[in-house]
């Protein structure tokens, strides 16, 4: 693979077949989509299959001095190849879904095919403005994409939408440029590992925080996301929760915690305040929502609240805990949305109310959606228990209130997915046209089993997504460990005793580290 | 230098008024049926002249050998780059003048030869070496544009345009020659250079006052805050064409003089102007920002786009560095080329009479009914806003990295937060085209020079415009070199 440009290549295809989408028919439209993506999904796996684990961090490297001021540069460490392997892997499910869509369908595909092309160019990018230009442009396709095809409300939603993330944005811009003005490089793999003065790191660190979090979304700037979710067609949805928002969490992890160690221990009491008000606010929120959408949303905002404390951890449990609940929200919180798409393809409505008893006559819906379920409180077995659990026990190293307050998310996150699903697929069937709804179809099937099947296999087996990431991981915690917090345990070191076996060094080792 | 030399160093100004009174006496008399003819020919002196002048800034030239006739006129890489610039807009101008004012009736010879005369005005402004040539450069491009501002002579709002634009333009005026005045009256001299040695030493309050109210008469000319008021009086009631022109060339020739005076000139009291500048700048951004928010007439509405971005070229000023300059004028470039595919854009919204369609709410759907000029307006909305991957963000970028590099971090963080005030009103338009169901107003077929120029400006740009960093990069920092040589 030395040489060959596959990660261009990857943002060449879907780039070419969104511009001919432009100019093609629906149906053409719609193929064409479908065939690009699926090709960067074949490249996606070829790329995780010559990715090289426990080689050199960064690979498949390109640099090319096209412009002035920054470069062209390419590369991916594991922690981008999974966010890129998540983006590949939703993308052709989200055409799928989209069969619904009916007006201006070529121009629709071509926004989904340009929103690919970005959100591969944002994990894959190794120049600060590079990545700037991905994560930015991004607003402009999923502007049009929440404004054309969504709901009632859809203006208000893009507006909010647009608007928040770009103030965000803009004053990380700044900081930026501080950055490359002070270090005299913009090549991240260089910048993080270089030193700032403690001093200017809170102010970077906080122009920085002032995007991800929005991006992320961390109450209280978390507003426009229920908006722009329930607006936003399915596809949308799952693009929005499945990878948009994984963009503030690469952020934390690729920007803020190596570049600004001392700054990033220095807030992460606000951090986790802010995760913590998260998880019990928005659950709360949650369990009183009448619109599916709105739900799942609200849910995301709580999920995510895991991400920042797990990442805020300073520890490897914690960070691989974050990065698989990332992964796990991307691929569950997608799944829901489809699932909600599903029923509102035949109903039209989102109103939890309208529907009642669909495990009756909508069998197998049912069992995706009780799977998905499942998965999303983070039942064992399936991918949300491994996030969780690990990020949980990375906090709890830290903090036992922290740890506590965010447990309490989980039986929270519990009762009102449970309280949701007994509405939908349980109790009567108390609306004739709801209880007259088929059963999925065979490109329903298509786009909801590869998930199932994926959500399984991470529940099961996460190391096939932990061992790429694993030495990454451990280059970031040893990168934070000179400004990684006291945890409240105080763990007390002691000679080990005689009987202690080598286990218990190791263990004893591990606790000094923190 | 001898007087060979000098008149050699002005061989575009010399072939721009000569042309310009040959098109005049042609125009005169073949009649106005000839003023396609003229309009071409116009657009072909100035095509020539861009030969003229280029070669000086691809070798980047600076020093005594580009000063003419005894430090009134320079002929140097950084005249030469804005000179560029002005022709091209000047010729965009010319362009697509002919298809509009024809539908008017109202096409005539002396439109071209206007446009000549003012761009040859322009030409000295950015060519000065003192403050005579300086206010002739300024009044010979003034006059030209008063005219042209009123040339629908049927249309009130023109000749109301024409007017505003006259007896605003000569209080300016006025206030710049009471700078000057007073400039040469405490440095007993007009050249530049003797003005930067006579105030080398420090500046007393009556310079200072000259300074003041130079700076007061030339933010009139390029519309900074708080002296913006005519802009979108005259922006709407100006023919577009003509409009297009005032977004694009004057704003260019008033910008680099601008430079000139202040980095030159004034050079050695940057703080006795810096703040005013960064006022200026940051005023212009948010005044040109939230005065946008209510517009229902597109062509106001760009004129306030045009004033702030004029905040955000001044804030490369600010940062009173040779990066500063450089970033002003890639900003200029980038500037000139998204008004002009945002006025040609306007220009080919007609209804089905031909007729001009100029009210916001009438473009609601036009992504359904023309979707390449709704794409293309979208694009320079988007770049207006400065949203990468759009050529716009460029322009902002390397401005606020000078402004960064020269420590001015508060300066950036608040105009760039201002910019995103300005975000609303450009996504309004997208939203209008995109999201609001068919008005179905516009449907007049455009001329295909109109589309050549739209469909160049939008490829310029797109993302492929940054394939042009590296070289209008160069360009511009050797323009930027030339100007603080003299410093």
């Amino acid at each position: 693979m030395d040489g060959f440009p596959i990660l261009s290549l990857m943002l060449l295809v879907p780039l070419v077949a969104g511009v001919a989408c432009l100019f093609a028919d629906a149906r053409l439209a719609r193929n064409l989509a479908l065939a690009a993506t699926l090709v960067d999904f074949a490249l996606g796996m070829l790329l995780w299959a010559s990715f090289d684990i426990g080689g050199a961090q960064w690979q498949f490297v390109e640099r090319a001095p096209l412009f002035a001021g920054f470069q062209w540069a390419l590369g991916i460490d594991g922690i981008a190849l999974m966010l890129i392997m998540l983006s590949v892997f939703l993308m052709p499910i989200c055409i799928l879904a989209s069969a619904s869509i009916e007006k201006r369908v070529g121009e629709y595909m071509a926004a989904f095919l340009l929103m690919e092309v970005l959100m591969i160019g944002v994990f894959a990018a190794q120049d600060l403005f590079l990545f700037y230009i991905f994560f930015e442009a991004g607003l402009i396709p999923m502007y049009l994409i929440i404004g054309i095809w969504g709901g009632q409300d859809r203006i208000y939603a893009s507006y909010k939408f647009f608007l928040y993330t770009l103030l965000g944005s803009v004053l990380m811009l700044i900081a930026m440029l501080w950055m490359v003005n002070e270090a005299g490089t913009t090549d991240i793999p260089t910048l993080m590992a270089y030193d700032f003065d403690p001093r200017a790191q809170t102010w970077l660190w906080l122009a920085f925080f002032a995007s991800f979090a929005v991006k992320m979304p961390m109450w209280p700037v978390h507003t426009w996301l229920p908006d722009a979710h329930v607006q936003a067609p399915t596809a949308g949805s799952v693009i929005l929760a499945g990878v948009l928002l994984k963009m503030g969490g690469y952020g934390f992890i690729r920007f803020s915690l190596p570049m600004f160690p001392e700054a990033s221990a220095q807030f992460a009491w606000l951090v986790f305040a802010l995760s913590m008000i998260a998880v019990v606010v928005t659950s709360l929120i949650a369990l009183v929502q009448h619109d599916m959408k709105k739900l799942i949303a609200y849910s995301s905002v709580a999920h995510m609240a895991i991400v920042t404390v797990g990442l805020f951890a300073f520890n490897v449990q914690g960070l691989e805990g974050s990065m698989i609940v990332m992964l796990s929200h991307g691929l569950v919180s997608g799944a829901l949305f489809l699932c909600v798409g599903v029923i509102y393809d035949r109903l039209h409505t989102r109103e939890i109310d309208r529907y009642g008893g669909l495990s009756i006559n909508m069998p197998y819906y049912a069992l995706f959606f009780l799977l998905f379920t499942m998965a999303s409180i983070g039942l064992p077995g399936t991918s949300g228990f491994v996030g969780e659990f690990l990020s949980l026990a990375g906090i709890y190293q830290v903090s036992s209130w922290v740890a506590l307050v965010c447990t309490t998310g989980i039986i929270l996150g519990a009762a009102y997915m449970l309280y949701l699903y007994r509405r939908v697929a349980f109790g009567d069937q108390k609306n004739a046209d709801a209880a007259a709804m088929p059963d999925i179809s065979a490109r329903e099937w298509l786009m909801l089993a590869p998930i199932a099947a994926a959500v399984l296999w991470m529940g099961v087996y996460p190391e096939s997504f932990l061992a790429p990431m694993r030495k990454d991981i451990a280059a970031l915690d040893a990168r934070v460990a000179r400004a990684a917090p006291l945890g409240d345990a105080r763990l007390k070191l002691s000679e080990p005793t005689k009987n202690a076996g080598h286990a218990q060094d190791e263990h004893a080792a591990h606790g000094e580290a923190h | 230098m001898d007087f060979t030399a000098s008149l050699a160093l002005i061989a575009p100004e010399i072939l721009l008024s000569v042309s310009g009174l040959v098109l005049l006496l042609a125009g005169a008399w073949m009649g106005d049926g000839a003023s396609r003819l003229v309009s071409y020919a116009a657009v072909a002196v100035l095509a020539v002249c861009a030969f003229m002048v280029a070669p000086a800034l691809c070798s980047g030239a600076m020093g005594p050998d580009t000063v003419a006739f005894g430090g009134q006129f320079r002929a140097d890489a950084f005249a030469s780059f804005a000179k560029l610039l002005i022709y091209a807009a000047g010729g965009a101008a010319l362009l697509v003048a002919p298809a509009f004012f024809e539908r008017h009736g109202a096409m005539r010879a002396e439109y071209p030869v206007l446009v000549l005369f003012a761009v040859l005005g322009m030409g000295l402004m950015v060519s000065a070496g003192d403050l005579l040539t300086l206010y002739i450069g300024l009044e010979l491009n003034s006059l030209s544009a008063y005219v042209l501002a009123a040339f629908l002579r049927t249309d009130e709002r023109s000749a109301e345009a024409g007017l505003k634009y006259f007896v605003l333009g000569a209080l300016a005026s006025g206030i710049l020659l009471f700078g000057m005045s007073l400039t040469y009256g405490f440095t007993g001299t007009t050249t530049f250079e003797g003005i930067r040695t006579a105030l080398s030493g420090g500046l007393s309050t009556g310079a200072l006052f000259g300074v003041i109210f130079m700076l007061a008469g030339l933010a009139f000319k390029i519309a900074a805050v708080p002296f913006h008021m005519w802009t979108p009086d005259v922006y709407e009631g100006a023919p577009t064409p003509v409009t297009t022109f005032f977004a694009t060339a004057p704003k260019v020739a008033a910008v680099g003089l601008t430079m000139r005076v202040a980095m030159d000139a004034f050079g050695t009291q940057e703080s006795a102007w810096q703040q005013v500048i960064i006022f200026a700048a940051l005023a212009s951004i948010v005044v040109g920002a939230l005065g946008a928010i209510g517009q229902v007439n597109i062509k106001r509405l760009l004129a306030y786009s045009s004033i702030n971005n004029v905040g955000f070229i001044l804030i490369g000023l600010a940062a009173a560095t040779q990066a500063g300059a450089s970033a002003m004028l890639v900003y200029l470039s980038i500037y000139v080329a998204m008004s002009v595919g945002g006025f040609v854009a306007v220009l080919m919204l007609k209804d089905a009479d031909g007729e001009a369609v100029e009210a916001i709410a009438d473009i609601a759907g036009l992504s359904r009914t023309q979707p390449l000029l709704a794409l293309c307006l979208a694009a320079v909305m988007f770049s207006l806003a400065g949203i990468p991957p759009l050529f716009g963000f460029w322009g902002k970028f390397v401005v606020f990295q000078a402004a960064v590099q020269a420590d001015m971090i508060a300066l950036a963080a608040i105009g760039i937060a201002a910019s995103v005030i300005g975000a609303f009103y450009y996504l309004k338009i997208v939203k209008i085209m995109y999201f609001d169901e068919p008005a179905n107003k516009v449907h007049g077929k455009s001329d295909w020079i109109h589309w050549a120029l739209l469909i160049v400006s939008a490829v310029f740009i797109s993302p492929l415009g940054y394939l042009l960093t590296r070289w209008l990069g160069s360009l511009a920092d050797k323009a930027a070199a030339a100007l603080l040589f003299a410093a």
